[in-house]
């Protein structure tokens, strides 16, 4: 964590960045856009934790296993949403009646 | 019995006596000896609500308890047993104690963090404790919506608040594992030499971290469903139950293998010191530890067959559930295959491991009962499936925890306990184990549900039998407690290594200096080399 220095000036940059995104996230509640809103608000605050992970939690400047534990995390809260999501989006599909 | 020369060396008990010096220590083996003696109270409080259960069913009258009383002392034994005895009690108290002294270190890498875990626990406890002294909490261990959230009147956010305390100090412990495998390994000490303990505390941990989050926020929505009414469960305020299994079970479900991983890691240790031989197929063993960790968050589904989950969703858990039974029937293989043409000597803890060997088994096959999508309809929340989990966990976790507090009882305490008391003890667990919960396999197939306080009379036979059965286990717990604590003032003294065991914990003074060894060791040798060990005393 000690072996870098970032710049102020990317602080900085990040940090506008995530302000404009933050009014997009606002402005595109204004748009009805069909079953896109959900996407387009998701991609956004993706977009927002990826940046805050990298830059200001030093991921990005982080060693190899670092890198593999976030990832690691990541792929978990996938699975609880893939798997989740399966027995939602899965009523019906076999056609047995009420599952 | 030798009882004259006592110890005078220094040790880490004898370093100091004053309480402060027990309740402020950063040393990983008097931290485990705290958790021990806490553990082993929750242990005795969710026994007793277990006797009293037991009491109940006697009869097939309701005669003891009201029904509504009935529900608070099945709840409060599982949550007891399950949150603060069975998850912390083997990576608490023999990994915290353990994983240091077997890779070389001087301690956990965060020793304050490791003294913060314990805090974290008791505290949890206390809140739980609260609850059951209050007037207790009735909705079953799970805390299943609607019924947590809209109906009980119970102290479900106290307990709640308790279980989820208590969840950050075993994500503290396995962060601390994880750190600790990864950075502090003695010179020589690679991934592949690793004792198999070591492997299985490290998959556990990973389970700790990634899995206890989602209980604990899934906890925490209860309590704000009950409070501030916000809908995510009730259907009444636009919620979904199902919601609540799929965050809950998706801990669940892998805290099992919480509670049988760091188990089965004892059970390798013990098998290569009584066979005095390497595991068979030590790679496999090792990464099946990992597999299991990995594969167990795929199949909390199969807790949901009878819910509203979608058949497809059924089949896919399902076939899955089939899939994470493989990495657990290689270790059982690999275990059998080293017994093979090994010396085996029947010592007080290879009898514990024997016993795990055969319940496991036991409760591993009728997992794979309950796995079917067809079969768990008959048998869901009967007593088959109580039976399989206290087939898994106590007879897994518990056999596996007494069998390594006995072979690490010398090393832990620097005495030896009376050999024939504790064959005894292991005789009279395994017996009375199988009595206790072998009927309730029978009792759940002819549809008799759990969770009930009266039963009809054709039942009673085997429910006495299981009675009478809890009586003989609760015996065998009992003796253990008393020749343990006799061989600590009265116990031959152990010596560094009473069994002639290969691993780096032997190779220092019996009970360790608080920094664990006088120098550190260097590693030449994989584990379990007792093939050369044969060679240098020939
Ligand atoms: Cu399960």
């Amino acid at each position: 964590m000690s072996d870098h220095v970032a710049s102020r000036g990317l602080y900085v940059a990040i940090f506008l960045a995530l302000m404009v995104l933050t009014a997009m996230t606002v402005a595109v509640t204004y748009i009805d856009m069909g079953n896109a809103n959900l996407f387009v608000a998701m991609g956004i605050a993706v977009t927002k934790a990826t940046l805050v992970v990298l830059f200001f939690m030093h991921v990005f400047w982080s060693d190899r296993l670092i890198k593999v534990t976030v990832v690691t995390s990541l792929v978990f809260l996938v699975i609880l949403f893939a798997f989740t999501l399966n027995d939602y989006l899965g009523r019906g599909a076999l056609g047995v009646a009420g599952r | 019995m030798d009882t004259a020369t006592a110890p005078t060396q220094t040790n880490y008990i004898n370093v100091a006596h004053t309480a402060k010096s027990w309740l402020l220590t950063r040393d990983h083996k008097r931290i485990a000896l705290l958790y021990l003696i806490s553990v082993s109270v929750f242990f005795m409080i969710g026994g007793l609500f277990a006797l009293l259960i037991r009491l109940e069913l006697l009869t097939p009258a309701g005669d003891l308890f009201e029904a509504e009383t009935y529900n608070k002392v099945f709840t409060m034994h599982g949550v007891a047993m399950v949150f603060f005895f069975l998850i912390p009690a083997i990576p608490a108290t023999l990994g915290n104690f353990l994983v240091p002294l077997m890779i070389g270190a001087k301690d956990l890498a965060f020793p304050r963090i490791n003294l913060l875990s314990w805090y974290v626990y008791v505290l949890g406890g206390l809140f739980t404790l609260a609850a059951v002294i209050g007037g207790g909490v009735d909705t079953g261990w799970t805390f299943y919506t609607p019924y947590s959230t809209a109906a009980s009147n119970t102290h479900v956010i106290l307990t709640g608040l308790g279980v989820f305390i208590s969840g950050f100090s075993s994500i503290l412990t396995g962060f601390n594992f994880i750190v600790t495998i990864h950075k502090m390994r003695a010179p020589g000490m690679t991934w592949f030499r690793l004792p198999l303990f070591v492997w299985a505390s490290y998959a556990t941990s990973l389970i700790a971290i990634l899995g206890t989050p989602v209980v604990a926020i899934a906890i925490v929505l209860v309590a704000l469903e009950r409070t501030l009414h916000i809908g995510v469960f009730d259907p009444t305020l636009g919620g979904d139950p199902v919601l609540y299994q799929h965050l809950f079970w998706f801990y669940s479900h892998p805290a099992v293998y919480v509670m049988v991983l760091p188990a089965m890691g004892v059970i390798s240790e013990l098998i290569a010191a009584f066979t005095r031989k390497e595991i068979f197929g030590y790679k496999f063993v090792a990464f099946s530890s990992l597999a299991i960790a990995v594969i167990g968050f795929f199949v909390w589904g199969h807790h949901m067959y009878v819910s509203s989950q979608s058949a497809f969703a059924g089949l896919v858990f399902s076939f899955l559930t089939y899939l994470v039974a493989v990495p657990s029937a290689v270790k059982v293989f690999n275990w059998t295959a080293t017994l093979y043409r090994g010396s085996i000597s029947y010592q007080a803890p290879m009898l514990y491991a024997f016993g795990f060997l055969g319940l496991f088994l036991i409760g591993g096959l009728t997992g794979l009962f309950l796995g079917a999508l067809g079969l768990d309809v008959h048998v869901h929340d009967t007593y088959f499936v109580v039976a399989h989990f206290h087939y898994v966990m106590v007879g897994g976790t518990i056999m596996a925890y007494l069998g390594g507090l006995h072979y690490w009882w010398p090393k832990m305490t620097g005495r030896l306990y009376n050999e024939g008391w504790a064959k005894f003890a292991a005789l009279m667990i395994f017996v009375g184990f199988n009595l206790t919960f072998f009927p309730q396999f029978l009792l759940g197939y002819m549809g008799m549900p759990r969770r009930y306080h009266m039963y009809p009379e054709e039942w009673q036979v085997l429910n006495v039998l299981s009675t009478a059965g809890a009586t003989i286990l609760g015996v065998g717990y009992f003796i253990p407690t008393i020749y343990l604590l006799w061989s600590l003032k009265k116990g031959e003294v152990a010596g560094d290594n009473p069994w002639g065991a290969t691993g780096l914990e032997w190779q220092t003074q019996s009970p360790p200096v608080t920094e664990n060894f006088p120098v550190t060791p260097v590693v030449t040798e994989p584990a379990y080399a007792y093939a050369h060990q044969e060679k240098r005393f020939a």
